[in-house]
C-alpha cells in the first residue's frame, strides 16, 4: 500500500504573528517556519503503518517556495521514503491545492492519502475534503483513530459530542485531529539520512493545473487592542467604577 | 557518531570556525567532518545582539560575502554618545573605540542564518535542535565529544512514553563556542581548573526590543550609545539605540551584573530608559515587535580562562573576549573561530593521537588584533567599580593619556559576591507601565516567542532547595524576581500566613544565564532544556 502525506510549510506555532505596516498580508519576514503540526501527526500515522508493515512506501508532496525543501527533510526524518517539491512563489488557495493534489493522486495512484485537517496558518479546514471530491474518493475528516482492513480504512472521527466511526473503501482521504497520534521526536541520525534520501523538484506550472482561486485578499489587520486595566483602591471604587463607566451594573 | 570536529553552538564563533575547518580542508584536498549542534530550534533562534558588526573576521573568512549576499544592509552613518541625567542629554564626544566608520548596523542572527548557509554549502553538518547536555570524556580525562540532550522525560526525569535518548558524538576535537557563560563550559572551568591563576569572569545583562518606528521618524544608520540616567551612579551600564532598515529601531538597555542593590530590576531601568525625553519621541506611533535577552562578558583580558584543554578548546564569549568599550564581540568571537580553526587543523593533520591538546591557540590569539586590543582597553570596565564619575575620568585617562599602556591592571571581584543585603539598600519605586512605550515583564516574554514543552523536567536546577527561602528572601529580598527579565523566578504565597516559596516558571525562560551568574548563593545551574525549546528571536 502507497501512503501519500501532502505537508504544509508554516510559521511556527510558538511564534506571534502580525499584520505588515502596509496590511497586504502577514509579515513572515525571518521567522521560525515548520511543518504544519496536524501534517506532522499525518507523517508519525503514515510513518506507524509502514513500520508495521501495512504501507510498502510513504511519499511526502509540498506545495510552496523553494525552501519547503526544509519541511520535506523533516518530512524524510520522520521515515517517509521519498518527497516531491512543487514549486511556486504564489500563496496558494485551497482549491488550487486542491487541484495540485489531484494531479499529484493521477501521478502516484496512492492507496490513501493522509492529511492534516487544517493548516494552522489560515486554519481553512477545506483541502482534504475537496480533494477527496475531486477524485470522487471516501473521506474521513478529524480522524482520531485509524485502523486498516481489508480494502478498506476504518476512521474514528471526532465530531460535536462524541465519536463517529466511518468504514472507506480505499484508495480513501483521511484527515487528522489533535488526538490521532503524539508525533516522536526526530533521532538525529535520522536527519542525517534524510539528507541523501531523494527529494524531486519540479514547478508547479509542471503539472498543468490552473492556479486561479477567485479569491483576493483584500487586507490584514490586527484585533483591537484590549484596554490596559486599571487598579482600584477598594471595593467600593470597584462598585462605583463598574456601575456608572462601564455601566455593566 | 564520529566526526573529526564536533562545535557546540551555532552562533558566530562556532559557525565561523566551521567555515574555515571546511576551508583548509578542501585547499588542503582532505576530507574533514565537521558538526555543529545548536540548541535553538533554529539557527539564529536563540541569537541576540546589539548589534554593530565590525566586518574585518568576515573579511578575512569570506572576502566576497557583498557578491554573496550576507545581511550587511545599513552602514552606520552617524554615531552620537549622551550623558543622560533625568530630564536632560549632554552630546559628549565620541571615544575613539567607539567610532563606527565601516560598520554596519545588523540582526546579528540572521547574520548567523546566513553564515550556516554557507557552512551547510561547504559540508558541514549543521543541527538546530539539539543542545549539548553532557561532554564525554576518555579514560584519560580528555574530552572525546559530547551527548546531546535527552527528550520526552517526565518532570520527575523518568522516561516518558515519547523517550528518545541523546546520542553520543565522538570527535577528535570539540569546540565549545556556547556563547556568554556557557553551560558544558562551566562544567570544563571547573573539571579542568581553567580559572586556576586568572580572575572571575564578570558580566552585563543586555536587555533589548525592536520597534518598528514611524517612517518620519527613522534615521538608518543611526547609532546612540548613551551611559548615566536612569541608572545610579554606583551602577555600570548604559542603553543603546540602532536605527535599521524597513523602520526597524533596535534599542536595548545593559547593566553590569556587578550592581549592589538587590531591588535593582534590569527589565524595569529598561523600561525607564524608553521615556528620557531625548529617547522616547523615537518611540512615538511606533509598534515594539521583539523583545529578549543575553547576558554579555565584561571581563576582557582579565577574565580570561585557560582555552585549551585535551581534546577541546573554549572559543567565543564562552571563554569571553568582548571588547567592553567597543561593545563589540562578535567580530572578536568570529576571529576567535578562525584561529581555533587553525590551531585545530594543525593540530589534526600533524598528529593521528586521540585527546591531545590544541594549547598553541592562546599563543595564535595573542598575535591578532583580539588579545591585543582586549589588552590595551583592560584598565576600563574595573574602573567604574568606584562609581559612574571616577569611572568616566579614570577611562578618559586611560584612553587618552595612557593610550591602554598604564603600567598597572585591575582586578575583578565575582558579581554574585556584589550584591548588598537588602536592609542596607534602597528599595526603587518603578513607573508603572504605560501599555505604550513601557511594559510589564509577561507581555515582553510574550514577544521572545520562548516555548518549553510542558512535562519535561525543570531546566533550573536548584543545588539547594531551601536556600531561597533561607538566604535569598529573608536576607537579599529574592533577587530573582527582578532581575530575570523573563518572569520566571517568582515568590508566591503558601498556606502559611506569612511564608512565601519560590516558583520557578520555566517555561519562560530566554536563555540569558542571568540567574546562574547573579544567585548570591550560587545555588541556580542553568542546563539546557529539550531540543529546540528556548526563544524563537525573529532576527535579534
Ligand atoms: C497547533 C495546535 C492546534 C490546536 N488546535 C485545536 C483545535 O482545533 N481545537 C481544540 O480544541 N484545541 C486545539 N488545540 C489545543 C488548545 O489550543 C489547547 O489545548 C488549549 O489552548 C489549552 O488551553 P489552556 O487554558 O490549558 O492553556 P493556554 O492556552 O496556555 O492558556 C490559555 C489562556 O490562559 C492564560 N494564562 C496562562 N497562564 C496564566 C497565568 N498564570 N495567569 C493568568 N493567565 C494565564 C493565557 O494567557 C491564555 O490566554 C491546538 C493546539 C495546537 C498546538
Ligand atoms: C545586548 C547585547 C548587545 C551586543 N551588542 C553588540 C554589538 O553591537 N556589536 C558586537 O560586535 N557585539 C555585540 N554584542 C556581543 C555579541 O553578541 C557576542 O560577542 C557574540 O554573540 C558572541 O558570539 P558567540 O558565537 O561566542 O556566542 P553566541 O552568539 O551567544 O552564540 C552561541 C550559540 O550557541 C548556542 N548554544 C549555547 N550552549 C549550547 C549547548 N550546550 N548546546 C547547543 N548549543 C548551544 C546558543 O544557542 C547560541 O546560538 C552584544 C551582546 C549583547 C547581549
Ligand atoms: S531563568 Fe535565568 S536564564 Fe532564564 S531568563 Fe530568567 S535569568 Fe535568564
Amino acid at each position: 500500500m502507497k501512503v501519500l502525506v501532502p505537508v504544509k510549510r508554516v510559521v511556527d506555532y510558538t511564534v506571534r504573528v502580525r499584520p505588515r505596516s502596509d496590511g497586504s498580508d502577514v509579515d513572515i519576514a525571518n521567522l521560525k517556519m515548520s511543518m504544519n503540526p496536524f501534517d506532522e501527526i499525518a507523517m508519525e500515522e503514515a510513518v506507524r503503518l509502514r513500520e508495521a508493515g501495512v504501507a510498502t512506501e510513504v511519499v511526502a508532496v509540498s506545495i510552496g517556495p523553494a525552501a519547503s525543501q526544509d519541511t520535506l527533510r523533516t518530512a524524510l526524518a520522520f521515515g517517509a521514503d521519498r518527497a516531491l517539491l512543487l514549486e511556486t512563489e504564489e500563496s496558494l488557495a485551497p482549491v488550487v491545492i486542491s487541484r495540485a493534489l489531484a494531479a499529484v493522486v493521477g501521478e502516484e495512484s496512492p492507496d490513501l492519502v493522509l492529511m492534516g485537517k487544517q493548516a494552522i496558518d489560515d486554519d481553512c479546514n477545506q483541502t482534504a475534503q475537496m480533494l477527496a471530491a475531486r477524485l470522487g474518493w471516501g473521506q474521513g475528516t478529524f480522524a482520531c483513530r485509524l485502523e486498516m482492513g481489508d480494502g478498506e480504512v476504518i476512521v474514528t472521527r471526532e465530531v460535536d459530542g462524541g465519536t463517529r466511526i466511518v468504514a472507506l473503501k480505499l484508495p480513501a482521504v483521511v484527515s487528522t485531529d489533535l488526538r490521532l497520534n503524539e508525533p516522536r521526536y526526530i533521532k538525529l541520525p535520522n536527519i542525517m539520512k534524510a539528507k541523501k534520501k531523494p527529494l524531486d523538484r519540479r514547478p508547479l506550472d509542471s503539472l498543468g493545473v490552473d492556479t486561479r482561486s477567485g479569491i483576493r485578499m483584500v487586507s490584514v489587520a490586527e484585533p483591537p487592542a484590549r484596554k490596559p486595566g486599571v487598579r482600584v483602591a477598594d471595593v467600593g471604587e470597584l462598585l462605583d467604577k463598574l456601575k456608572n463607566e462601564a455601566q455593566v451594573i | 557518531m564520529e566526526f573529526d570536529v564536533v562545535i557546540v553552538g551555532a552562533g558566530p564563533a562556532g559557525l565561523a570556525a566551521a567555515i574555515r575547518l571546511r576551508q583548509q580542508a578542501e585547499q588542503a584536498g582532505q576530507d574533514l567532518s565537521v558538526c555543529v549542534l545548536e540548541k535553538g530550534s533554529e539557527v539564529g533562534a536563540h541569537i541576540l545582539s546589539g548589534a554593530v558588526f565590525a566586518p574585518r573576521a568576515l573579511d578575512e573568512l569570506l572576502p566576497d560575502w557583498r557578491e554573496r549576499g550576507a545581511p550587511l544592509n545599513t552602514a552606520v552613518s552617524e554615531d552620537q554618545f549622551l550623558l543622560l541625567t533625568q530630564g536632560r542629554a549632554l552630546r559628549l564626544p565620541t571615544p575613539p573605540q567607539m567610532h563606527n566608520q565601516g560598520n554596519y548596523i545588523i540582526s546579528l542572527g540572521n547574520l548567523c542564518r546566513w553564515l550556516a548557509e554557507q557552512a551547510e554549502a561547504l559540508g558541514v553538518e549543521v543541527l538546530p535542535g539539539f543542545p549539548a547536555a553532557e561532554v564525554l570524556h576518555d579514560e584519560q580525562g580528555a574530552v572525546k565529544g559530547v551527548a546531546t540532550a535527552d527528550m520526552g522525560r517526565n518532570p520527575d526525569g523518568s522516561e516518558g512514553p515519547r523517550f528518545e535518548p541523546g546520542v553520543e558524538l565522538h570527535a577528535r576535537q570539540t569546540l565549545f563556542c556556547e556563547g556568554c557563560h556557557g553551560s558544558l563550559t562551566k562544567t570544563l572551568i571547573d573539571r579542568f581548573r581553567l580559572r586556576e591563576g586568572v580572575g572571575p569572569q564578570t558580566y552585563g545583562l543586555g536587555i533589548k526590543e525592536v520597534w518598528e518606528v514611524d517612517p518620519t521618524r527613522h534615521r538608518p544608520g543611526q547609532v546612540i550609545h548613551s551611559v548615566g540616567w536612569p541608572l545610579d551612579t554606583h551602577t555600570y551600564g548604559g542603553g543603546f539605540l540602532y536605527h535599521l532598515e524597513d523602520n526597524r529601531v533596535a534599542v536595548g538597555f545593559i547593566v553590569g551584573l556587578d550592581y549592589e542593590n538587590p531591588y535593582l530590576s534590569p527589565f524595569e531601568e529598561m523600561q525607564r530608559f524608553k521615556t528620557h525625553p531625548a529617547i522616547r519621541p523615537v518611540f512615538e506611533g511606533g509598534k515594539r515587535i521583539a523583545y529578549g535577552a543575553r547576558a554579555l562578558v565584561e571581563g576582557g583580558l582579565q577574565g580570561l580562562p585557560k582555552l585549551s584543554f585535551p581534546g577541546g578548546l573554549l572559543v567565543g564569549d564562552t571563554a569571553g573576549f568582548l571588547d567592553v568599550p567597543r561593545i563589540k564581540g562578535s567580530d572578536n568571537a568570529m576571529k576567535s573561530g578562525i584561529t581555533a580553526a587553525e590551531s585545530v587543523f594543525n593540530l589534526l593533520t600533524s598528529s593521528a593521537a586521540e585527546g591531545i591538546e590544541a594549547s598553541d591557540f592562546r599563543r595564535r590569539l595573542d598575535n591578532t588584533w583580539v588579545i591585543q586590543e582586549l589588552h590595551r582597553a583592560r584598565n576600563i570596565r574595573p574602573g567604574f567599580r568606584w562609581g559612574f564619575w571616577a569611572g568616566l575620568a579614570h577611562a578618559a585617562v586611560d584612553t587618552y593619556v595612557f593610550r591602554g599602556r598604564a603600567p598597572w591592571t585591575l582586578r575583578h571581584q565575582a558579581d554574585h559576591e556584589r550584591l548588598r543585603p537588602a536592609r542596607d539598600c534602597q528599595p526603587i519605586d518603578y513607573p508603572r507601565p504605560d501599555g505604550n512605550i513601557t511594559f510589564d515583564r509577561l507581555s515582553s516574554v510574550f514577544l521572545s516567542n520562548t516555548h518549553h514543552e510542558e512535562g519535561q523536567p525543570v531546566h533550573l536546577k536548584l543545588r539547594d532547595l531551601q536556600r531561597p527561602a533561607l538566604l535569598n528572601l529573608p536576607v537579599y529580598e529574592g533577587p530573582e524576581a527582578r532581575y530575570c527579565p523573563a518572569g520566571v523566578y517568582e515568590y508566591v504565597e503558601t498556606g502559611d500566613a506569612n511564608a512565601l516559596r519560590l516558583q520557578i516558571n520555566a517555561q519562560n525562560c530566554v536563555h540569558c544565564k542571568t540567574c546562574d551568574i547573579k544567585d548570591p548563593g550560587q545555588n541556580i545551574d542553568w542546563v539546557v532544556p529539550q531540543g529546540g525549546d528556548g526563544p524563537n528571536y525573529p532576527g535579534m
